[in-house]
């Protein structure tokens, strides 16, 4: 019973920092292109005059998306064209099942993860639900019955398809290097040291892996160098037919995929919730100091450092999608077959050269 | 994919320009936060209803029509506005004035906002000095396309 509570419990709390955590990068990312092209961003509305530099923007988006008409075409398919988005919003929210938060707690005797579902096949498991979302998209696409919403769904449909096979042939280097596909087993690995200082994380020990799974990921994202299927101004996209709340459960899972996405860097590459050097009795240092902190401190660092890694992560998603120009089709089937398959199979031939000496 | 790899590092070196922009903008913006006083700003947007970009001088903005000394309009209805004008806004209705040195006043001036495109001629071609487009009102904005023609009380203010 009490394990319910606690998985309840666990469940509620990841849904809320993954959707509070989108609303905000709504927020995040009108401010940050702002200050990137030298301007100020949302900053007027307020609540009893006080504006808070635009915090309160994304429940006045929301607001206004909830009163908005919930318009369904007359010749759409009904029930696909509402089912369309609740997919693709859930296949991409129920990954955060997988993610650490942080280590193993001892909560009145009792030993409680900071993650939903420590599967085996965690990563197998994230890696699925991601591809699964293809089927929100195509699924919006065909029954909105209009052909620009159908083009978008299948050249989404093409792009996740060719971006998906870089995407996992770039994480067998790192399967090989941490043997294990449970994450909280490849963050606990991510503990130890190289060369006595150097953190084993991802990013030090699978640096080509990093660059091609990024670039598959920002594909996956759909955001902007990569936004064919949704490319709002200019080649509509799959959510052409949309409006409203449902539009709006559109752009939250883009979001929800820059959070996912993130959160993958920072779980494979940035070493998920550990700091370096800390260590569960406090700070052991490479030179030879320690500074002993208590458990219950550690735990509050590493979930912290979790959170900042995965804020980071973002921030540098929305640079990317606020720096570049959209690539054409014929590019952006180049750049995933023609140089991120091949690299990562390059990736996956020197890793185990690498193992094998 | 050489091709590709090739432009990598103009690629990244574009992200490293808006990167440092962000960088830089937000020590200015912190910088604010906290009360420092600096010379550059974050941001080059100005906050329009409340800060407001002085006007050039010679800006041509919402005319007005200048008094004589008893507060009577300057305007003796020569019409050389209305004629000049190529947008073809303004309207005079003149009528007699019983005051030997005047003869000549305006019984209606309008401006029909909604087609005047500001280009200052009616200024230029006036005698007398009557017409200016120097009151520094840009914002003529109506509710009812009817209320952007502005009559002669109007224009006195």
């Amino acid at each position: 019973m009490s394990d319910i509570a606690v998985l309840l419990v666990k469940v509620a709390g990841a849904i809320v920092w993954l959707l509070v955590l989108a609303l905000y990068l709504t927020w995040l990312e009108r401010k940050e292109s702002a200050v990137m092209q030298d301007r100020v961003g949302a900053n007027r509305a307020s609540v009893f005059g006080l504006r808070l530099l635009g915090l309160f923007q994304p429940w006045a988006d929301a607001i206004k998306m909830i009163f908005k008409e919930d318009f369904v075409p007359a010749f759409s398919r009904k029930f696909l064209h509402t089912l369309a988005p609740f997919l693709t919003f859930f296949f991409v929210a129920v990954t955060v099942a997988a993610v650490p938060f942080g280590d193993a707690v001892r909560i009145g005797g009792r030993l409680v993860r900071l993650q939903i579902l420590d599967l085996n096949v965690g990563l197998l498991f994230v890696l699925a639900m991601l591809s699964l979302g293809l089927y929100g998209i195509l699924l919006s696409g065909w029954a909105s019955n209009s052909r620009y919403a159908l083009l978008g769904g299948m050249r989404g449909a093409a792009q996740l398809i060719s971006y998906e096979v870089a995407l996992g042939l770039s994480l067998v280097g790192l399967i090989l290097v941490y043997p294990s596909l449970r994450m909280s087993t490849i963050v606990e690995y991510q503990g130890g040291l190289l060369f006595g200082f150097l953190p084993k994380w991802g990013v030090f020990l699978q640096p080509l892996g990093l660059a091609v799974f990024f670039v598959a990921a920002l594909a996956e994202t759909k955001r902007v160098p990569f936004d064919l299927p949704e490319g709002e101004s200019e080649i509509i996209g799959f959510f052409a037919e949309y409006g409203g709340l449902k539009w709006g459960l559109f752009m939250i899972t883009d979001f929800i995929e820059v959070i996912i996405v993130s959160c993958l860097l920072t779980t494979l590459y940035f070493g998920g919730w550990q700091v370096p050097w800390l260590q569960s009795q406090g700070f052991v240092f490479p030179w030879g100091g320690h500074w002993a902190m208590s458990p219950g401190l550690v735990v509050v660092l590493q979930v912290l450092a979790f959170n900042l890694k995965v804020i980071f992560g973002c921030w540098l998603q929305i640079l990317i999608r606020w720096t570049y120009p959209r690539l054409r089709f014929d590019q952006l089937m180049d750049l995933g077959w023609k140089l991120l398959l091949p690299l990562s199979l390059a990736n996956i031939l020197l890793t185990a050269l690498a193992l094998s000496l | 994919m050489i091709k590709t790899l090739r432009f990598s590092w103009e690629i990244i070196r574009g992200s490293l320009i808006t990167a440092r922009h962000f960088v830089v903008n937000m020590t200015f913006h912190t910088l604010k936060l906290f009360g420092v006083r600096t010379k550059r700003k974050g941001a080059v947007t100005i906050q329009y209803p409340e800060q407001r970009k002085p006007l050039p001088p010679r800006h041509r903005c919402l005319h007005r029509l200048l008094p004589r000394d008893d507060g009577r309009p300057r305007c003796v209805a020569c019409l050389l506005c209305q004629t000049v004008c190529p947008a073809e806004c303004i309207v005079v209705e003149a009528s007699e004035d019983l005051d030997p040195e005047v003869q000549k006043v305006p019984s209606r001036f309008t401006i029909d906002l909604d087609r005047c495109c500001f280009c200052g001629f009616c200024v230029e071609a006036c005698p007398v000095d009557a017409i200016r487009m120097d009151t520094g009102c840009i914002e003529m904005a109506e509710l009812d396309r009817r209320d952007l023609v502005y009559e002669l009380e109007k224009l006195r203010s």
